[in-house]
């Protein structure tokens, strides 16, 4: 068992989820209290990484992020080396790889809270971040957790963005899904199958938090 | 003093309205669906009129504007100090009552806060729920405890929108008596729709009658709800 590479692998998918939640429940809250046009637009560019291929996505960040942009440049002289093949750099692709997954689950759940809630709130004097937090984030926090814990898994998961965007750098790069497609690649199928199985294991524990093991207390929310 | 004039459509529904409120205490009454609600949702904020077409509004309270839509003026709910209590009393969930209530007290310190709840509960006489939980609440409790939260503020002006629907009449009347003395005291103008004239004969209110989205009287109860207070004594008299 490769435990450079599973130390690895839980530190990028625990730094993505934070950042995403981070960015996702503002976003979230925004698409479901905003009255701008550009609702439409911004809730089709979050979820378009459900649909893009993952490869397709890591070759753009890996161009973007590269030399050859302004972008890319601009990210080499700030941090005095380029995104691309670093920790950061697949941090950065992870979050954007990801954004449905903690975006989706938070627009259902705050889309279910009811209006007279927010409006109560708006009334007594409640601003945007007062009514997010002190109202939406508590009455849809399973599906904050649901956000939560399938950035961590699909973040986890991740193979195409970390190959074309990482690379396959020990310490910095090599997460679990490399290090099992290696394996593979090697015929050390016994090896591949105990990593494949720390896989599936976080998985289904994740999964079983989500279905199982956790309930609001006092049951649903009114 | 409360200067009205609004003209709304929703859907096929229009509402217009123009007037200017003297009295402490207003009902608003008229039959379901003539446009009670709408208008106290637009007092309060949370109704816009579209900004281009033929809507409008321009509300303001005590010579402070609070929405002039031809210029693109809209005070935001919270600053309006304009409470606004619903049949569906929806208090926060997660909350205890006393939470719910010092939700909108964000300004005072702990101990300012806790006196203010303590003589909310008492206003609306609920004492014994201050370390209930919302969920626990039967209806006409939550209504109380709503009414305690939109007054905590002390703001200039309540809109009550049916709000005493769950409370039986004994009891609504008790509390329709303890706010007319409570209310002018603290210089709060009061608004209350309701499509009970009962409601109107058990304060010394002035009414505005709302029929089809239209004004059509405003002045003492007796007068504006002539015709219904007949109906009603009739109806005694018949049983």
């Amino acid at each position: 068992m490769d435990w450079q590479a599973f130390a690895l692998t839980l530190k990028l998918a625990a730094t993505t989820t934070v950042i995403l939640l981070a960015v996702a429940v503002p976003l979230a809250a925004w698409l479901v209290l905003g009255h701008s046009r550009w609702r439409g637009v911004v809730e089709a560019v979050a979820a378009l990484p459900l649909v893009l291929p993952p490869t397709v996505l890591g070759f753009f960040l890996l161009v973007l992020l590269g030399p050859r942009t302004l972008i890319g440049r601009g990210i080499t002289t700030l941090l005095g080396h380029p995104l691309a093949f670093s920790f950061s750099g697949l941090v950065v692709g992870s979050v954007i790889y990801s954004l449905p997954f903690a975006v989706q689950p938070l627009v259902a759940g705050f889309a279910a809270v009811e209006t007279a809630y927010v409006d109560a709130a708006r009334l007594l004097g409640a601003g945007p971040a007062r009514v997010v937090l002190s109202l939406l984030v508590p009455l849809a926090r399973r599906s904050l957790l649901a956000a939560a814990i399938l950035s961590f898994l699909h973040t986890v998961g991740e193979f195409g963005v970390v190959l074309m965007l990482g690379g396959d750098i020990p310490g910095a790069t090599r997460t679990l899904s490399i290090v099992l497609y290696n394996q593979v690649e090697n015929f050390d199928y016994t090896a591949a199958a105990r990593t494949s199985a720390v896989l599936f294991a976080l998985s289904v524990l994740a999964l079983g938090v989500i279905y199982a093991g956790w309930r609001p207390r006092g049951g649903r929310r009114a | 003093m409360l200067e009205i004039s609004v003209k709304a459509r929703r859907g096929s529904f229009r509402l217009e309205v123009d007037c200017l409120l003297l009295s402490e205490w207003t009902v608003l009454s008229g039959p379901s669906g003539s446009g009670k609600s709408t208008l106290l949702r637009i007092m309060a904020g949370l109704d816009q009129p579209a900004v281009h077409g033929p809507e409008q509004a321009r509300i303001s309270l005590d010579g402070q504007l609070l929405t002039d839509s031809a210029n693109g003026f809209a005070l935001p709910p919270g600053r309006r100090q304009t409470s606004l209590v619903a049949q569906q009393p929806s208090l926060f969930p997660h909350l205890s009552v006393v939470a719910n209530i010092e939700f909108g007290l964000r300004g005072l310190d702990r101990k300012a806060r806790k006196a203010r709840g303590e003589e909310m509960l008492e206003l609306v006489d609920a004492k014994e729920l201050v370390n209930r939980r919302t969920r626990e609440l039967s209806g006409g409790e939550a209504q109380r405890v709503a009414l305690a939260r939109a007054l905590a503020p002390r703001p200039r002006l309540l809109l009550l929108d049916e709000p005493f629907s769950a409370l039986d009449g004994a009891s609504s009347d008790a509390l329709l008596a303890r706010l007319e003395r409570w209310l002018p005291a603290n210089r709060v103008q009061t608004l209350m729709a309701t499509h009970d004239a009962t409601d109107a004969f058990a304060t010394r209110a002035a009414v505005a009658l709302l029929m089809d989205g239209k004004l059509e009287a405003l002045g003492p109860a007796h007068q504006v709800l002539a015709h219904e207070r007949q109906r009603l004594l009739a109806r005694i008299g018949g049983g």
